[in-house]
């Protein structure tokens, strides 16, 4: 007996209908628990095609031609409806305006719990564990509205996680903050993937935030996957596609005048780690 | 130039006391937190808001006595969420809009369109509704519709927010092609590493005031400043600055990958002459 994992997809290709091309082609993808996915390309390359799989809106919403095979938590994408895998995939997207509709954080995070026909003191008891890990204790009375867009985009996660999914996806959730709460969120959700064992599959262009917490990194370039792997390991390979942080640049050019470091770095303080050690070498 | 401007809204101060100047030929990046006033101030520039004290002039016109058609020839802002400024049927519509508007000829408009089309990646979408487009895609249009009536100012509200890294480069060469002809550029941005790229001076702003204004260079390299209106520093500077604390102190703070890596290289030499 084979054993699927959290999320599996194998060959999976799909085409919009009316569309001239495939989405996505023979894509063959998989990860488990507690890892943290970060996913990149060009835009139009299929990564938000590749994120409507994981949650069933293909094929189940969106017309078209699929083929392949794709399991999520278990379950064949392709017969479970969506409002099943809602329950074990959960989505963020950018514009958490969107997402957020009621008149409190407080209710806005009981609202799907609600929607579950959960008991009243089984939705308090997750409503109160969210707050109190996304630090919105205080913000609970306040309409999402109000807030900050840092602040928004943590009730938006916030209001998934209640539904304890066990696979969070976050399609370019920072793209509209400043970089000290994209940072807050990036971490935040990092920590999900480290504590509670979420799996996250997270879609953002800003590398030089991003990369520091990623476990794996895959990119993707015309509706299939190029690289796939630690993201030390891979990051060299899709530069070429979706560029690199500053630290990196500069470890590429040392490195092109021969100067050898541990690398490449994911952030200013690894880069500075590796320098200071290989300072001693050069100078000799 | 903006003078000394006070505004608020409902009596919520948003500006207290900001002084600036946009120079041609030359690209300004207004940066801070959300809700620091950048965006208020931008919609100064074009009179949208006017102020409640102090004066905004455009070219010598108080914005107080123009109308906003008058002063979008002058200054074109794109804002943070395009969706604010498309209405047209398609993309080509959308471009020569605001072009049939300022009373270019046709041919020249349609030909202009093309152009910006092409720079902006979105030939291929000509026909399609602008809200067919992806956000990055809607964004790169608005630019677009305002290049294309080829404003003396261009103003760009978070022209990277959404952008993967090709366009990113594609939207920094639209910036450089704008310097070169001596238009005036502002982005409002906290995309610190597109800044450290692009901009030549730097603003900061803070509860509605601008608390430094100088060259990139010199304003992006200072920790401290950085910090006080909770940006990230650029990557450079800030491992130039690690660096120092541990016991590598380069001559120069370098902002970019290739001046530090001179800068590297230089110390290293140095120290091989000793």
């Amino acid at each position: 007996m084979w054993r699927v994992r959290l999320v599996e997809l194998r060959g999976v290709s799909f085409r919009y209908a009316g569309g001239d091309d495939y989405a996505i082609r023979e894509v063959d993808f998989s990860a488990g628990s507690g890892e943290y996915v970060l996913l990149v390309g060009p835009s139009g390359c299929g990564k938000s095609t590749l994120l409507r799989v994981l949650n069933g809106l293909i094929p189940h919403f969106y017309e078209g031609e699929f083929s392949g095979e794709a399991y999520v938590a278990g379950l064949d994408v392709r017969e479970t409806p969506t409002h099943v895998l809602a329950r074990h995939v959960g989505m963020v997207f950018q514009d958490p305006e969107n997402q957020l509709f009621l008149s409190s954080v407080e209710r806005e995070i009981a609202f799907g719990l609600e929607n579950l026909g959960l008991p009243r003191a089984e939705i308090r008891r997750r409503v109160e564990e969210v707050l109190r890990l996304f630090g919105l204790e205080e913000l609970r009375h306040r309409a999402p509205y109000e807030l900050s867009g840092g602040q928004q985009q943590k009730v938006a996660i916030a209001s998934v996680m209640a539904l304890e999914p066990e696979v969070l996806v976050l399609d370019e959730p920072t793209a509209n903050l400043d970089p000290l709460s994209a940072l807050e969120v990036l971490s935040l959700v990092a920590e999900l993937a480290r504590e509670k064992g979420v799996l996250v599959i997270l879609v953002e262009h800003r590398l030089e935030l991003a990369l520091r917490f990623a476990t794996r990194l895959v990119a993707m370039e015309k509706g299939r996957i190029v690289a796939d792997g630690e993201p030390r390991e891979v990051l060299e390979q899709v530069s070429r596609l979706v560029g690199c942080p500053p630290v990196v640049i500069t470890y590429k050019l040392l490195k092109s005048r021969g100067l050898a470091l541990e690398g490449p770095p994911l952030t200013p303080e690894e880069f500075v780690d590796s320098l200071v050690r290989g300072w001693e070498a050069w100078r000799r | 130039m903006v003078e000394d401007v006070y505004f608020s809204y409902d009596g919520v101060p948003a500006l207290r006391g900001v002084s600036l100047t946009v120079r041609s030929g030359e690209v300004l990046a207004i940066m801070g937190e959300n809700g620091a006033g950048k965006t208020t101030l931008i919609k100064h520039f074009n009179g949208l808001l006017k102020p409640e004290k102090g004066r905004v002039l455009v070219f010598g016109i108080d914005t107080r006595e123009a109308s906003v058609a008058q002063l979008a020839r002058r200054v074109g802002v794109v804002f943070q969420n395009p969706d604010h400024q498309l209405f047209a049927e398609s993309v080509e519509e959308e471009v020569l809009f605001a072009m049939k508007n300022m009373g270019l000829p046709l041919d020249v408009a349609r030909e202009r369109c093309e152009q910006v089309l092409k720079l902006m990646g979105l030939e291929k979408h000509r026909h399609r509704s602008p809200y067919s487009l992806s956000v990055g895609e809607r964004k790169r249009l608005a630019i677009a519709a305002v290049l294309g009536y080829g404003p003396d100012i261009v103003v760009l509200d978070e022209p990277t927010a959404g952008q993967d890294f090709l366009n990113k480069c594609k939207i920094g060469g639209v910036i450089a092609a704008l310097k070169a002809e001596g238009r005036g550029i502002v982005i409002v941005t906290h995309d610190v590493e597109f800044a450290a790229q692009v901009a030549d001076r730097v603003a900061l702003m803070a509860g509605g005031r601008i608390v430094r204004v100088g060259p990139a260079h010199e304003v992006l390299t200072d920790e401290e400043a950085i910090r006080e209106v909770r940006l990230l520093s650029p990557q450079v500077p800030c491992t130039a600055c690690m660096l120092r604390e541990r016991g590598i102190t380069l001559t120069n703070t370098p902002l970019l990958p290739g001046e530090l890596y001179l800068e590297l290289v230089r110390l290293l030499r140095r120290q091989a002459m000793r």
